[in-house]
């Protein structure tokens, strides 16, 4: 018991990912504990957003190692391995990206009983109760062009969980919404890092990230320039880039 | 003079101020035109309206012109309206078969061009421009004179008569056009929906299939709807090659009454039967679109 809780969930080892001749991400380490909660903090085009989607497999990565669970991502070569591995960690994005011609609903179930391939009234059950989680009983029967932002995100992320992943990876996923909406989306995260889900964040909610994260990791260039729990990293920061970032930023 | 040279060059922008709202009016409907894959049929209800009056115009024109022997023009044209009714049903016939052969055809060419096979993805590609910019009109004539009069498939012979080889030229344009109506759906929904559905570990397959095109559908419905519209006038180029459709009915008819007079009022009034048709359908696409403009 104790073995399996010392290793960490995503194991990431001097990661690379170039873009045609650009080095986006140079070198990459971390280590996640289960039902640990890390927040990816930095400036636009930093790499976050790539470093998620390499965790996902959405974009392969060119040398190092990343595992999840029991995959080693790295070296996933059929499309079978990738989609095995993204029913343990899912993503959600910014743009909430809903499939818009299934009501909120549908958009949950649609992965437990096409991809899963579970019994569509089990399915349905836990698809009302994730809905009920996020707060929205009442819009099951909405499509996503008939609800808030805020709202859209929230069934995104009980999408998400409809999959039951080990994982879960936001990528700024308030960063689209008006301030009185990204409340309820954070809540809603909060809760879930409460019940013990791994998350893994990109954000800029700074004060969230102090609340929420065990780890923080500020990313510039490409590199982790540095990392800490956040009462270290954001009282008393040890590099002049991190220092300079935050002043801007807070 | 220094605003001379701030002026945007983007498509639609003219140097001269005066042009600025027809040209971007033009570009405006050029996108919408390369988007829906199709040129678009603009029907409204003023041409009707011109028809009528150049109907009206050809009818007084044959009443001067009629010696007092001649029934009236209305008692001639009702005469032959049950014949060129005939031929106008099977204009109609023409544009169903076409649709549904060319709408068949030219789903699976547009499917072809997202293969992910290369050889596949290229010819797919070649067939739908060849087919797509030759005159729908020569495509006819190949149609009409490359195919037997009959063909012998497993010892069962199947004749050819011409109204099928017309209907299959017809076919051939309308497929390359579908083909292209549905690569222009599935290039309007965003890649944020596959990579979101690859997330949920969706394959592939999946995703295009209860994911991708379900949305296109939706999309794909207005173009297709114009595209049948303008089927249906371009079924008249079978007179051309001589099968029986109304045009066909209308020159014999005109060469039986043999009363050049006539003329103006025949044909008009044979285009006011393809207004009334067709505008109905052009209509309702428009409405289809701003509808779907504004929920997608
Ligand atoms: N698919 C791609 N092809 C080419 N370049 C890419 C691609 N995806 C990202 N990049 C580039 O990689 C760099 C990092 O992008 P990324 O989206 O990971 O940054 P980010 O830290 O998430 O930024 P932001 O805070 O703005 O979201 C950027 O310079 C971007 O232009
Ligand atoms: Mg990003």
């Amino acid at each position: 018991m104790p073995d399996s809780d010392a290793r960490p969930i995503v194991s990431i080892r001097d990661m690379h990912k170039s873009f045609g001749h650009v080095e986006v991400l140079k070198g990459i380490s971390m280590d996640v504990p289960k039902g640990g909660v890390v927040c990816i903090i930095g400036p636009s085009g930093s790499g976050k957003s790539t470093l998620l989607r390499c965790i996902n497999a959405l974009v392969p990565i060119d040398s190092g190692s990343i595992r999840v669970a029991n995959f080693d991502v790295h070296s996933l070569t059929t499309d079978k391995e990738r989609l095995a591995l993204r029913r343990e960690v899912s993503i959600v994005f910014q743009q909430y990206n809903l499939f818009p011609h299934k009501t909120a609903l549908e958009n949950v179930m649609m992965a437990p009983i096409y991809v899963l391939k579970e019994p569509r009234d089990e399915v349905r059950a836990r698809a009302i109760a994730l809905l009920k989680k996020v707060g929205l009983a009442a819009k099951q029967d909405a499509y996503p062009g008939e609800l808030s932002g805020g709202q859209q995100q929230r069934v995104a992320i009980a999408r998400s969980l409809a999959m039951r992943p080990e994982v879960m990876l936001f990528d700024e996923v308030t960063a689209a919404l008006d301030p009185e909406t990204v409340k309820e989306v954070l809540n809603t995260i909060r809760e879930l890092a409460a019940e013990g889900m791994t998350c893994m964040l990109v954000t800029h909610e700074m004060r969230f990230a102090r609340e929420l994260a065990d780890t923080v990791y500020f990313t510039d260039g490409g590199v982790i320039v540095e990392s800490g729990p956040p009462a270290v990293l954001f009282d008393q920061p040890k590099a002049d880039r991190t220092r300079a970032f935050l002043s801007q930023i807070l | 003079m220094n605003s001379m040279h701030a002026i945007d060059h983007s498509p639609g922008s003219t140097d001269l101020p005066v042009l600025l709202p027809a040209a971007a009016c033009m570009a405006r409907r050029v996108a919408a035109e390369r988007r829906a894959g199709s040129p678009r049929l603009s029907l409204r209800a003023e041409h009707g309206a011109v028809l009528l009056a150049v109907f009206v115009i050809g009818c007084g024109i044959a009443e001067a012109q009629a010696g007092a022997d001649n029934p009236s023009i209305l008692a001639t044209l009702w005469k032959w309206t049950p014949l060129l009714a005939r031929g106008f049903v099977f204009n109609l016939a023409i544009s169903f078969v076409a649709m549904a052969v060319g709408t068949a055809f030219g789903l699976l060419l547009g499917f072809a061009q997202l293969s992910l096979l290369r050889p596949v993805k290229r010819a797919a590609w070649l067939t739908t421009h060849f087919f797509r910019n030759a005159p729908w009109l020569v495509l006819l004539f190949y149609c009409m004179f490359l195919l037997p009069f009959q063909i012998t498939v497993f010892g069962v012979t199947i004749p050819l008569p011409d109204w099928v080889k017309a209907t299959l030229g017809l076919a051939l344009p309308v497929m390359a056009n579908v083909a292209e109506i549905l690569r222009g759906a599935m290039q309007s929904i965003p890649t944020a929906q596959w990579e979101s559905a690859a997330s949920l570990a969706f394959s592939r397959r999946q995703t295009l299939w209860m994911i991708i095109l379900p949305q296109c559908l939706k999309r794909m419905l207005p173009p297709w709807m114009n595209l049948y519209a303008i089927l249906t006038m371009s079924t008249v180029l079978a007179s051309i090659v001589g099968v029986n459709e109304m045009m066909t009915l209308t020159r014999q008819a005109l060469s039986a009454e043999n009363r050049p007079g006539l003329l103006l009022s025949f044909y008009s009034y044979v285009l006011l039967w393809f207004f009334v048709y067709c505008y109905p359908i052009a209509r309702w696409t428009v409405r289809l679109e701003a509808r779907f403009a504004v929920n997608v």
